[in-house]
């Protein structure tokens, strides 16, 4: 089992929560884990991504090399086409559709979702609405690792887990708001990859 | 993973072999990618536990200098810091060299290779070589850890400091690392010779002499070194070193079918010659993977490259500069890419930028109110910090950005050149680190000059940590000496616009040294102090 993950946004929207909770999944499942994280200048708003090595021999580079990524996961639609060259043609890509917009020159957002849909495997899915309709504003990073389980295989109760431990200091509250965005999140990229099979 | 397998970045694995490996104290100034080693130590309940010293130093140099002490003391030390720290920390560095160490000491720098956060991507295996000490150069996170113990006891094996290289990529690269058993601290030891640490010429003479005699035993250490290993191969139309990180890249593409070319994973230095001439005996020729500048390849091939056939970064298989990746060792291995998309049209960059509500963004609008908009553009020295970002639009604002410092001194030049008016902008955790000593220079020649200190309470740029300067800015300045009448701070706001542009237009106007110290705590520190006190009460 080998699984590399691209995960892609802007900094301050927190892309490492997400890799906590599959990284969690990934040691509690008793496999190998590199994750190449970007600290420093371009946490000030620039772009940042984080490379998810998942597997159950030994990993080698930190960085996944190009033309290889199983997934782009990402919580910003113009942020996932600017990693497409690491994407290997099977591999899934799986973004929100809400904007980042801290910039003046960004894009026309439906040429942005157009070449989102460009890619054959894609899921488009708008995170920050499905976060806010389950009363959790904050948990739009919980809807996409959801969506992103779908097309993983990494046990869904190994994610549960994983939020379970994240969240657990801030209350059950928090934990079962969270769990509920998860599902949100999953639920919707299965509807999506059936609509797509058809 | 087991209890005892931790996941770590390589910088938090360091900090956490130095601890079980017995370390007393971490000193260091902050600096991507090296800042989580001493962040890791100073919330660890083991290092709290030990009473380990894990307070941040004023710069480089001093938190180097104290290690050194500690050392002197016999107890084992680690001073970490960037690659261009070690710039800062170079006096003590290569002296070092020559007092040697008592207790262990090892000098962790993390280098930036492609400066995806830096001034330049020097390779500090070149100072260690300089230095002539011991190089150890992980290929992972848990050779980050192990090589603690292994440095601190080579350190003490031959009474000397050893350096450890990472690099961006491994320090900030998270994996498993499995833990060795603890070691207690040392108790205090002077040195047995009571004069080894006084570089006097006689003795810097004499230990000299020493350092150089221990080169042989220095190059067997590494020959013999379980981080060196030598693989066979078939085929020996190639024969590959991989250092450190390199070893992965080189590693990833065989990672199914195995490397069929001799391969020498190097991660101990100085250069193993009878590693390096098995591999040249038997093959056609030498490709040299290392992240970072050619520092092998350079030695390998020598000035005329009349000897082996060496392939690298000189020869063009890979590129000069930046950052090694697993695609660009794929090409240099012959390979062919992988197939991935391409960037669509139209996707743009996001420049980092000023946090919304800063106050650097008051003080640069200001700067160029009195300034740039008066005297026009090109008479703003800056400095290194989040402000720094004022070089770009809309701001526009700042005219160089050379080393921690540099930003006063710089200022005091053009002024001596007849520069009128000249201001540096400087940060005040960077005033602390290497601005005050330029500030004097200014002082002692009343030179016509503005400073701006912008202080913001923090090491803002590398995540928020302590600043030396927090509230001693004004008592330090006018203890160098600076006029109380002409040491001026105000709150810098959109409110308080008019005001800091009049305050600089008459600093301008006086003919001397004047210091303009904003003041406005940093909005990232200042939202996680609130979110603490919220969780607090």
């Amino acid at each position: 089992m080998r699984l590399d993950i691209i995960l892609a946004g802007v900094g301050g929207q927190g892309i490492l929560s997400i890799a906590t909770v599959l990284g969690y999944a990934a040691v509690e499942s008793g496999l190998q884990l590199k994750q190449a994280e970007v600290h420093g200048m371009s946490q000030r708003g620039g772009e940042v991504q984080s490379h998810l090595r998942i597997s159950d021999k030994p990993i080698y580079s930190d960085l996944i090399p190009a033309g290889a990524a199983d997934m782009i996961l990402s919580v910003e639609p113009m942020e996932s086409l600017r990693y497409l060259p690491f994407l290997s043609p099977e591999g899934w890509l799986v973004t929100n559709t809400t904007p980042f917009r801290n910039i003046d020159n960004y894009p026309e957002l439906d040429r942005v979702l157009e070449e989102v849909k460009r890619v054959p495997n894609h899921v488009s899915i708008d995170a920050d609405a499905i976060a806010k309709e389950h009363n959790n504003a904050r948990g739009m990073n919980m809807v996409m690792v959801g969506a992103a389980s779908v097309f993983i295989s990494l046990e869904f109760e190994k994610l549960q887990d994983g939020i379970r431990y994240i969240f657990s200091r801030k209350g059950d509250d928090v934990v079962e708001r969270n769990l509920a965005t998860l599902q949100a999140g999953r639920t919707f990229a299965e509807q999506a990859r059936t609509t797509a099979q058809r | 993973m087991k209890n005892d397998t931790l996941l770590l970045l390589g910088d938090e694995a360091v900090a956490q072999g130095a601890l079980d490996a017995g370390i007393s104290g971490f000193y260091a100034y902050p600096g991507t990618p090296s800042t989580e080693i001493m962040e890791y130590a100073q919330t660890s309940r083991q290092a709290a536990e030990g009473k380990v010293h894990r307070t941040w130093s004023a710069n480089e140099k001093t938190a180097l200098e104290t290690a050194i002490g500690m050392s002197y003391a016999g107890k084992r030390a680690m001073a970490m810091m960037k690659h261009v720290g070690l710039n800062v920390a170079a006096d003590a560095f290569i002296n070092a060299g020559l007092t040697g160490a008592n207790g262990g000491l090892i000098v962790t720098v993390a280098d930036d290779p492609s400066m995806h956060s830096s001034q330049n991507e020097q390779d500090s295996r070149f100072f260690g070589k300089f230095a002539m000490v011991p190089i150890l150069e992980p290929s992972n996170q848990q050779e980050a850890y192990e090589m603690c113990f292994e440095g601190f006891e080579l350190s003490e094996r031959y009474d000397t400091p050893v350096l450890l290289r990472l690099t961006t990529r491994i320090a900030h690269s998270r994996a498993g690392v499995a833990r060795s058993a603890q070691r207690p601290q040392h108790e205090i030891t002077l040195p047995e010779d009571k004069r080894q640490f006084v570089l006097l010429p006689a003795i810097a003479r004499k230990r000299y002499k020493t350092l150089l005699g221990r080169q042989d035993a220095f190059e067997q250490e590494a020959a013999e070194s379980r981080f060196n290993k030598y693989f066979e191969g078939s085929d020996k139309s190639l024969g590959i070193i991989a250092c450190g990180i390199a070893y992965n890249y080189v590693m990833e593409n065989y990672q199914d079918q195995g490397c069929p070319h001799p391969l020498l994973k190097l991660s101990q230095y100085p250069i193993p010659r009878t590693l390096v001439e098995r591999m040249v005996d038997e093959c056609g020729a030498v490709l040299v993977v290392e992240d970072g500048m050619p520092v092998v390849e350079e030695q390998l091939r020598g000035l005329l490259n009349r000897g082996a056939t060496v392939r690298g970064r000189m020869s063009g298989e890979l590129p000069r500069d930046g950052e090694l990746n697993p695609a660009i060792v794929r090409a240099a291995l012959g390979f062919e890419t992988q197939p991935g998309g391409s960037v669509p049209e139209g996707i743009v960059q996001r420049p980092p930028a000023l946090c919304a509500g800063c106050s650097h963004i008051d003080s640069m609008n200001a700067i160029n109110a009195a300034i740039r908009d008066v005297y026009g553009d090109g008479r703003v020295f800056s400095d290194i910090g989040c402000y720094t970002l004022g070089a770009l639009p809309p701001y526009n604002a700042i005219n160089s950005c050379v080393d921690m410092g540099a930003s006063i001194t710089m200022a005091k030049g053009a002024a001596d050149a007849g520069l009128t008016p000249a201001a540096a902008i400087i940060g005040d955790s960077t005033f602390t680190h290497s601005g005050m000593t330029a500030l004097l220079d200014a002082v002692i020649e009343n030179t016509n000059m503005i400073v701006c200190i912008l202080d913001n309470s923090t090491t803002a740029m590398t995540g928020g940590q302590y600043s030396h300067a927090y509230g001693r800015l004004e008592q330090i300045c006018a203890g160098l000496g600076v006029d109380p009448d002409h040491i001026r701070t105000l709150r810098p706001t959109r409110k308080t616009h008019d005001e800091f542009v009049q305050i600089i237009k008459e600093e301008v106007a006086y003919e001397g040294v004047s210091v303009i110290i904003p003041q406005r705590e940093c909005v990232q520190t200042q939202a996680r102090r609130a979110k603490l006190a919220k969780q607090g009460a």
